[in-house]
């Protein structure tokens, strides 16, 4: 596949990376996560800071979407600690609570609240059968707000940000795109503003330009709204043109964490050398 | 020992036909559902003879609570005299010993399908709902015991989700009867296949509703003074259906909820779904010394 960071400029290339000074918005410690025989997570340490976009890359099956699940409170991990640095206050520090200890209930609607989430395949984010504007709705309703003319306006809001045509925002998601569709997920990803935004192969199986004007879309969010991002990819172009860092995974363990620049032109590790090489 | 000296002469039948400890399971079941308002009781429910969905578990409540000195009415879309509702009100009389009445002021104990009469319930009666369907998040979440959890957590927004595609859509409200709504700020229930047009009279009535899903097995209840709250956006009103003007062809009575008979000629005539309502209204105009109750609307408004 093409790296959509070639192409053109387009006044939104990767900002150099901004100085992490700023205390981290997430900390997750030593996650670990076992299904039957497979170690799909061993002991993962994961730091995000404000408004950057993480890039989490890795072969298939080392674990990468069992990471983002365990960041969206999907899935409790065998060991390990989550903390979130919610509406501005300060990340929990080693006090505060663990994430991964909360009721089902607190979840549920920390996940509906503070957690925005696009997955690769659509139908995991997505009511087919409603419109568009209901599935950003929705999370407006969760966090109880119960005016229909509010509603309206902010999944508008969400749609445009998300640079869907909201002249269809009333279309039912299976009538629309794959790229359509994946701009809907981001919408209601974002109409609540979130504290982190995990992106799970946004853009994986859109076609190249779609794809391309995809990244635009969550570059421009980002610059515009200072996003907090993690973003998992296999395709280490959309890495390279989005993450200010870059975690790489292999078998459910972090084998090398940096500066993107840093892992593309100097990679430690024998495995990320291998996995830059073969893509250059 | 011999077996006959273990075993009890045989008769007929129990009191109310359902033995004590099925009369016993339901009356704890309907303690515990007036002590949650709202919330779905799960009961052993009995077989019955009348086939499930035919009103199986409103029967094994009214004759849970039946009285020598009850006095029944049985409703089926408001009226009294449909088959199904006569053969139940005939089988409660029989197995009870107990008096059969049309007319709500008289009536202790009230089973109705899809309908609550016209005329204001007091204190002293108690209206058992019949209920097909219980579960308010069925159309949202088909797996029930995430539903239960949904429940638990009062996780109710795709509820109004419903009403905002029905609001996109159609421009309007389209949920008719069974509207979902909230029971005493804390469960959402649905008031059963009841037109809209009624369900305002739940709220903080001076009467015990109790509704009965006999296939689902469920029991719940509306305690007296409890309040029901029709799910709604706070910018847009809930509405009754349009019958406030609404003639009935047979007794002139307006401003209840009607039955709409279509013609031929493409019109419509209108006739009270509240059947013996209209009869007393009949009668009283024919000079007849017929006592008529307090009703809920006046003049086609709900009157609180
Ligand atoms: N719910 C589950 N039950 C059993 N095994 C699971 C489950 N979820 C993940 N696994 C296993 O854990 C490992 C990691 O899976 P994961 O989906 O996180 O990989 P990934 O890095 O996202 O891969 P891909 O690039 O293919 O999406 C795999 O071996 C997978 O089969
Ligand atoms: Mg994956």
């Amino acid at each position: 596949m093409t790296a959509p960071g070639v192409a053109a400029p387009t006044g939104l290339e990767r900002q150099p990376p901004r100085l992490m000074l700023a205390r981290p918005i997430l900390t997750m410690r030593g996650v670990a996560r076992r299904y039957g025989d497979v170690q799909a997570l061993a002991g993962v340490d994961v730091t995000v800071y404000p408004g950057e976009v993480l890039g989490i890359v890795g072969e298939s099956g080392s674990g990468k979407s069992t990471l983002l699940r365990m960041m969206n409170l999907e899935d409790t991990p065998d060991a390990g600690t989550y903390h979130l640095a919610l509406a501005g206050r300060e990340p929990a520090g080693p006090d505060g609570r663990n994430l991964f200890t909360l009721d089902r209930f607190q979840r549920r609607m920390l996940r509906a609240i503070h957690i925005g989430i696009v997955y690769q395949n659509p139908h995991l984010g997505l009511r087919m059968g409603h419109t568009s504007s209901g599935n950003v709705a929705e999370r407006l309703l969760i966090a109880g707000n119960r005016n229909f003319a509010e509603l309206r306006q902010r999944a508008r809001e969400a749609l445009e940000a998300s640079e869907f045509p909201v002249a269809r925002m009333d279309a039912r998601p299976n009538t629309l795109s794959g790229g359509m569709q994946q701009r809907v997920q981001l919408a209601k990803a974002i109409a609540l503003e979130p504290a982190v935004l995990l992106l799970d192969e946004p853009t994986t199986g859109l076609d190249v330009s779609v794809q391309a004007l995809v990244l635009d879309t969550l570059k421009r969010l980002q610059r515009d709204r200072a996003i907090t991002m993690v973003l998992v990819s296999h395709d280490l172009g959309v890495i390279r043109t989005m993450a200010d860092r870059v975690m790489v995974m292999r078998c459910g363990e972090v084998v090398e964490e940096g500066l993107a620049d840093q892992i593309f032109q100097d990679p430690q590790h024998e495995y990320t050398q291998q996995l830059v090489h073969a893509k250059l | 020992m011999k077996l006959s000296e273990l075993t009890r002469p045989w008769s007929a039948f129990s009191y109310g036909f359902l033995d004590e400890s099925a009369k016993r399971e339901i009356r704890r079941r309907i303690l515990k559902a007036i002590a949650v308002p709202g919330y779905q009781v799960p009961y052993a429910s009995r077989e019955v003879p009348i086939a499930r969905g035919w009103g199986t578990g409103g029967l094994q409540v009214t004759l849970t609570l039946l009285k020598p000195d009850a006095v029944v009415k049985v409703i089926d879309q408001g009226a009294d005299d449909s088959v199904n509702a006569s053969s139940i009100r005939k089988f409660v009389s029989r197995v009870g010993g107990t008096v059969e009445t049309g007319d709500t002021t008289q009536a202790t104990l009230i089973q109705s399908r899809h309908r609550i009469p016209e005329e204001k319930l007091r204190e002293d009666q108690i209206l058992v709902l019949q209920v097909p369907n219980p579960e308010p998040l069925r159309p949202v979440q088909p797996d029930m015991s995430v539903a239960r959890e949904m429940h638990a957590d009062a996780d109710y927004g795709q509820l109004w989700l419903i009403l905002y595609e029905q609001l996109v859509r159609s421009g309007r409200i389209m949920q008719g009867a069974s509207y979902p709504s909230m029971v005493n700020g804390r469960h959402v229930m649905t008031p059963s296949p009841i037109p809209r047009w009624d369900v305002p009279k739940l709220n903080r009535a001076d009467h015990l509703t109790i509704l009965s899903a006999g296939r689902e097995k469920r029991i719940y209840a509306v305690p007296p003074y409890t309040s029901v709250e029709p799910l709604v956006f706070d910018d847009v009103p809930y509405r009754v259906e349009d019958h406030q003007d609404k003639a009935c062809w047979r007794s002139g009575v307006r401003g209840f909820f009607m039955n709409e008979l279509p013609q031929e000629d493409g019109s419509s005539l209108y006739e009270l779904s509240d059947s013996h309502f209209g009869i007393k209204h009949i009668r009283k105009a024919a000079g007849e010394a017929v006592s008529i109750g307090e009703t809920w609307y006046r003049n086609g408004r709900m009157a609180r």
